[in-house]
Formats: C-alpha cells, sequence, structure tokens
C-alpha cells in the first residue's frame, strides 16, 4: 500500500534526523543532573570582566556604558574618577549578569579637554578601567550635529564619488589598450581598498567584547557578502545574457557602486565615531584628504560603463544612482557613528564592504582573463593594476589629518 | 552627452553650496559646568553604604588589650597577673586567620589577619611588664609576629626557624620597652606581601614615670591602604582599614580636652603618608619615646611603620576635618571628622 509506506517512510527520516538530538538532550539533562559538573569547576571562579564600551560626556555628568563580557556575575561596588573615589548611580543596578549591559553615571567635574582616567572596583576588588585621551562634550542627536553629519558625509562621500563620474566622457574615449589600463587600473584601487577596509574591520574586531566573537561576525559579514553578491551576478548573467554587454556593464557599475558604499558606510562609521568620541578634529586637511581619496572612487564605479556598443539610457540618472549609492552611506555611517556607535557594526560593515568589494574586483578580473588567466597578465594590465595601488597609497597620505 | 554632464556638474556645485550654507550656522557647543561643580562637592565619596558589621572603626579607636570584650570572653584572649616586682605578665592569644574585610563599600579585601581583624588588636603595656604572645597559625601560609621594640634575637619573628607554620604556635615572651608607641607586624617572606595582606597592629609602651599631661581621650589609628587588584599599588586608603570611615561616624570628642593619638603608618606601595589636622596645632612626640613634644604643628609626615603620639586639644565646637595631606590618598578613602562637642 504506498499511501501508508510513504509517511511511514517520512517518519522514519524524521525520526533518523531527530535521533541523535533526543539523546543529546537526555545526555544533557542527564548531565546536570547526576553528572560530575564539580568535576569542571575551578577552585577559584574565573575573574570577572567587565567592558566599559562608550564615555558620554555630558555638562551635568559622566555616564559609562558598561557590559559583562565574562561568564560570571559582576558586583561593581565603587567608582573612582581620575584617582579619587566618587560617588556614582547605576541602571538598572549595580549587579551585572553575564552579556547583561549597564549605565554608570558620575557627577565629576571633568575639565573639557583633559585626558581623564575611570576605574570601577568590583565587590571582590578586581578593578576595570577605562582611559580617555580628551574629555570633549559628547554630541546628542540635536540639530548642530545632525548638520555636522550630514554635511560630513556629503563632502567625504557624495561630492567626491560625483567629481569622480565626472570623468565618464573622458574615459569614454579611451580605446583598446586604454580601456583595458583603466579597467585594471579600477581592480587595483578595489583591491587596496577591499584590504584597507579588511584590515579595519580585523583592527577593530580587537576592541570588541570577547562575548561578541569579532572574528565570527568578521568571516560572516565578508563570505555573506561575497556569496550574495555572487548569487546576484549569476543571476543577472542569465538575465542578461540576451540584452547585450552595457546591461552587464551597467550591473557591473551598480554593483561596484554597492561595495563602495559598503566601504564608506565603515569609513562614515569610523569618522563619526572618532569625531563624537574627541579623537579627531576634524580638520580642514583631514576632510580635503579624504575628499581627494574618495574621487577615485567615481572612477571605479564608472569605467566599466566607458567601454560599450550603443549608449545606455538615461545615463544622468544612473550616474547620479551610482553617485548615491556610493557616497550617501557615508552620511548614513557617520549619523551612526556619531551617535550610537559599538564597533559591532564597526566590525560587521566593514566586513561585508570588504567582501563585496574583493567580490567586484574578481569579477571585472575574471571577464578581463576571457578564460584565460595568464594572458590578464600583459604590461598594460599589471601598470594599470600597479598604478590603482599607487594612487590608493599616495591618496592615502593626505588623510593623516 | 554634454548636456547630461553640465547637469551632474551644477549638482554637485549646488551639494558644496548647500555645504557651505551648514558650516555657516553650525553653532559652537556651550556647556555649563557651574551647577556640575557645584554637586561635584557632595558625589565626593563611596557609593553605598558598609555592608558587613565584623569591624567597628569607632570601636577600634578606643580598644586595647581587648578591653572592648565582656569579661569572660576578654579572658580568653588576654590575662594579666601582678609580677613580684610589682610589674604585670600580659599574656596574650593571638591566631592568625584568612578572612575577608570590607575596605570599602560593598568592596572586599581577602586579607590575612590576626584575630580576624584588620590592624590586628592593640597591645598595650607599661614599661618593665612581662609580655607573652601565643600565636597560633590558622592560615595558609608561615606567618610571624615581629614587634618594634625591645626583644631577644629569639624572639624576633624573623628569621627562617622564627616562622610559625600553618597550624603550628609559638609564644614570643619579652619585657616592655623602650616606653613610647610601636608597631608589630608579620615578617614572613615575601614581608611586603604579608604586610599589605594586612598582618599589622599598634603596640603601645607607657611610660613608668609619665609626666606628660593626663589625656581624657585616648586613640589609636593606624593609616593603611589595600592593594585590592593586586596589581602593586593600593586602590583604597583608609585610616583603621575602613576608607571615609570616620568621614560616615565622625570621632566625638570635647572642646578643651587632651586627646591622645597613638599613630602609626602601616601602608605598604607608598613611602610615604601623613596626617594633617584643620583648624587646630597639636604636640608631637616623636615615636612617644620622649616625654618633651618634639614638635607643635598641624602636620606630620610619616615613611613605613614610622609612629608618632599626638597630644590635641581642640579649641572650639565644630566639625574638623583630618586627612592625609598627599591628598591623593584622602581622595581615596584616608579622611575623617572631629565632631568637636562644648
Amino acid at each position: 500500500m504506498p499511501e501508508k509506506s510513504e509517511p511511514n517512510g517520512r517518519l522514519k527520516t524524521w525520526f533518523s534526523f531527530l535521533l541523535p538530538l533526543i539523546l543529546l538532550a537526555v545526555l544533557l539533562v542527564g548531565f546536570l543532573k547526576y553528572g560530575p559538573l564539580g568535576v569542571f569547576k575551578a577552585d577559584l571562579p574565573p575573574v570577572e570582566k567587565l567592558a566599559i564600551q562608550r564615555v558620554i560626556f555630558t555638562p551635568e555628568r559622566i555616564d559609562l556604558e558598561v557590559f559583562n563580557d565574562g561568564p560570571e556575575q559582576v558586583t561593581i561596588a565603587q567608582a573612582v574618577v581620575n584617582e579619587i573615589i566618587w560617588k556614582f548611580k547605576m541602571e538598572p543596578d549595580n549587579i551585572l549578569k553575564p552579556l547583561e549591559s549597564g549605565l554608570v553615571s558620575i557627577a565629576y567635574p571633568w575639565t573639557d579637554g583633559d585626558p581623564i582616567a575611570f576605574t570601577l572596583i568590583a565587590s571582590d576588588g578586581v578593578t576595570f578601567e577605562k582611559q580617555v585621551d580628551v574629555a570633549f562634550l559628547t554630541p546628542t542627536a540635536d540639530e548642530r550635529y545632525l548638520k555636522t553629519f550630514v554635511l560630513l558625509g556629503l563632502y567625504v562621500g557624495v561630492i567626491p564619488v560625483l567629481l569622480g563620474l565626472l570623468w565618464f566622457p573622458f574615459l569614454s574615449r579611451l580605446k583598446g589598450k586604454g580601456y583595458l589600463f583603466l579597467l585594471s587600473l579600477t581592480i587595483g584601487l578595489l583591491l587596496f581598498l577591499g584590504f584597507d577596509t579588511l584590515a579595519e574591520s580585523i583592527l577593530l574586531t580587537t576592541k570588541l567584547p570577547d562575548a561578541f566573537n569579532g572574528v565570527g561576525l568578521l568571516v560572516i559579514g565578508f563570505f555573506s557578502a561575497i556569496l550574495i553578491l555572487s548569487a546576484v551576478s549569476y543571476k543577472t548573467e542569465f538575465h542578461f545574457a540576451k540584452k547585450g554587454d552595457q546591461y552587464k556593464a551597467m550591473v557591473w557599475a551598480y554593483l561596484i557602486a554597492l561595495g563602495i558604499g559598503l566601504h564608506n558606510l565603515g569609513e562614515g562609521l569610523a569618522i563619526g565615531s572618532a569625531y563624537a568620541l574627541g579623537e579627531v578634529a576634524l580638520g580642514a586637511t583631514l576632510v580635503i584628504g579624504f575628499m581627494l581619496h574618495n574621487v577615485t572612487e567615481g572612477i571605479a564605479i564608472i569605467s566599466p560603463l566607458t567601454h560599450g556598443e550603443g549608449r545606455i539610457k538615461r545615463i544622468l540618472g544612473h550616474l547620479i544612482l551610482m553617485g548615491l549609492l556610493a557616497g550617501a552611506p557615508t552620511i548614513l555611517g557617520s549619523l551612526i557613528g556619531g551617535f550610537a556607535y559599538s564597533p559591532v557594526y564597526g566590525v560587521l560593515f566593514l566586513a561585508i564592504g570588504a567582501g563585496a568589494i574583493f567580490d567586484i574586483a574578481f569579477d571585472i578580473l575574471h571577464s578581463m582573463a576571457k578564460g584565460r588567466w595568464l594572458s590578464v597578465f600583459t604590461f598594460t594590465n599589471v601598470s594599470g593594476f600597479l598604478a590603482g595601488l599607487l594612487i590608493m597609497y599616495f591618496t592615502g597620505f593626505l588623510v593623516l589629518g | 552627452m554634454k548636456k547630461t554632464f553640465i547637469v551632474l556638474t551644477l549638482l554637485i556645485v549646488v551639494a558644496i553650496f548647500i555645504g557651505y550654507r551648514f558650516i555657516n550656522n553650525i553653532g559652537t557647543g556651550e556647556s555649563d559646568h557651574l551647577a556640575l561643580q557645584q554637586t561635584a562637592q557632595e558625589s565626593i565619596g563611596t557609593t553605598g553604604e558598609y555592608q558587613s558589621d565584623d569591624f567597628n572603626p569607632t570601636e577600634f579607636l578606643t580598644t586595647w588589650n581587648f578591653n572592648n570584650l565582656p569579661k569572660e570572653e576578654r579572658s580568653r584572649f588576654y590575662k594579666e597577673t601582678p609580677l613580684p616586682d610589682g610589674a604585670l605578665l600580659r599574656e596574650y592569644k593571638f591566631f592568625i586567620q584568612d578572612k575577608e574585610i570590607e575596605v570599602a563599600p560593598g568592596v572586599f579585601y581577602p586579607a590575612w589577619t590576626y584575630n580576624g581583624q584588620v590592624p590586628g588588636p592593640t597591645i598595650r603595656a607599661t614599661e618593665g611588664d612581662t609580655i607573652k604572645i601565643t600565636l597560633t597559625n590558622g592560615g595558609t601560609k608561615p606567618h610571624t609576629a615581629h614587634f618594634h621594640g625591645f626583644h631577644s634575637a629569639e624572639m624576633d619573628g624573623s628569621a627562617f626557624e622564627d616562622m610559625v607554620l600553618p597550624g603550628e604556635s609559638f609564644t614570643y615572651e619579652f619585657k616592655a620597652g623602650p616606653y613610647g608607641t610601636h608597631v608589630y607586624h608579620c615578617h614572613s617572606y615575601p614581608v611586603s606581601e604579608h604586610v599589605a595582606r594586612g598582618l599589622y597592629g599598634t603596640y603601645i609602651v607607657d611610660p613608668k614615670n609619665d609626666t606628660r599631661p593626663k589625656a581624657d581621650k585616648e586613640l589609636i589609628m593606624v593609616m593603611n591602604g589595600f592593594d585590592v587588584n593586586f596589581d602593586g599599588a593600593n586602590e583604597i586608603y583608609a585610616v583603621n582599614t575602613r576608607a571615609f570611615a570616620y568621614n560616615i561616624d565622625p570621632i566625638v570628642v570635647q572642646k578643651g580636652e587632651l586627646v591622645r593619638v597613638y599613630l602609626s603608618n602601616m601602608l605598604e606601595f607608598d613611602p610615604i603618608n601623613s596626617f594633617h589636622l584643620h583648624a587646630n596645632f597639636f604636640n608631637e612626640y616623636q615615636t612617644g619615646t620622649n616625654l618633651i613634644p618634639d614638635n607643635f604643628t598641624d602636620i606630620i609626615t610619616l615613611g613605613q611603620a614610622e609612629r608618632s603620639i599626638l597630644d590635641i586639644r581642640f579649641r572650639e565646637p565644630g566639625i574638623y576635618m583630618f586627612h592625609s595631606h598627599v591628598i591623593e590618598f584622602s581622595e581615596l578613602g584616608w579622611a575623617g571628622m572631629f565632631m568637636v562637642m562644648e
């Protein structure tokens, strides 16, 4: 009887799937109830951990955002500011369970522009320290800072990218070797950006509380970006197979814009948070440096579009859209970075950006190779590639601020 | 194509222009710190209240030879027997115990203690008395009691063979002298750790023929500190162990009466400490080994294990601060107040 054997078979499949899980559950329950858990307990409890994640300076007080990233409960008994025991209030209370966050408020008469050091003493004498190099009124989400960050994003992200796009007519005239040089230059630019972004993400993982597992976040962000973009290009390749090269070029250009946009989101986060934390003074040099550096991103976006038979319709609309896609995330990034910064966002967005950029660079390289990898390494291509790296390297000096 | 790029260029120009308008509208952030400066004065000090009541700093001030204990209990730790020469035999029972003590509200320090307290019990004798101290080590490391004062080499508590091992006992015996205010502490190695952990106390020898004015109130003070995170520097400072204890409970004295303070400095890690009194001056007897004051001052500075006797007569009623004039220490707990009554 086929009707009966069918559900039976399914039942068996389910059972074979669930059996190990059921046994695991039984084992866990048995282990917790009767098991030799005591064997695994150290004689002394593990040392408590607490991350002071953010310091918020207001005219009335200083707030410390704290996070318990250890396996033990932490009771904060006293606060010391610049070697002075100072009264504090704590939300929700002064006992933090693992993975719980709290806010320590201290009415300390801090001095603008001075370094300041905080020590929180736990009930068993373990201390948690935080040093702020420059005390600085923390921006609140008021009009003034909103404007500052929008403006910052505009200048550092949107305008330079749009300026880069203006090379479109010039680059369209390049033929043959010139075009190949341009494509390899783009790959150079992208790889530099990709490594730069990845390195920033890696550096930031060290600032993350251990519990967040920064490397895990990085791997997830990096590879999901690559895989999702690969799936998108695979899908679109089928879709546009009939419609000719310029559609493929268009998809590329958008993907490059997206990758650069994610990179700029990370860059915006970094700038916004550094500004909010008083770590950088956004001098004119720094802003100009970022502008020059980011003009190259515009070139990277348009290079696939410059070659192609037949005109692309409504090119202006597309260019503006790409410019915004690449540049506007800087605004968003600096807003998030300035008002609600957490290294978690930083690691994740930077990793996604790096993945996206590597994916695009590889795509362009792949199409240049046309299936024969060694054919890529012509003198033109290699010099274009190196030129791309060098341009990024030297314009990078401008952002030392 | 050309038109396209003219439009794009215009757009960028507009964006830059809008940006400029924004810049000009950005004001400067001004902050009024005055209110903060005012609330700051009330906000210095510890948060919360002391949670344990196994040590009473106010009681410690006037406790020696276990005189805070009821008669029967006292006899378990202290016994005095007259000797033929008119002096006394004073016998003490000391035990060493590892114990968590509260050094600031809610901050517990795993101390090594004489008789479960830091500072250890104050012992007090008259010049020429015979002192016998039986030390039982209930801790986990070798310990000793090393007394500053006259004694034979065998009673020094510092040589390798002097160590009292966990579970063992030793009786120190010597004649009290010279008169003055002294200290005792553990001299096991590393000594810095054994002292920092809390193994110290005050040892007073009264002169046989005292020509100083008679004191109306006598107070024991030990300046100390605690390295709660074991990084080789103190986090908490105090006089008599608990940070700001006498800010919370001021020491009550009478106007005009003679207040005699037996002060010693058992601070580890920091080379010096000091005692400063507000609005009043005092006579200082350095180490208490002279019956004539060495100094009339409002501040004295003591190195490690140095001590002095201070005679204070408060001139007017009111509340007067006393604190270390190494101000960092005072703001980390070594500050207190005298409340002077009419």
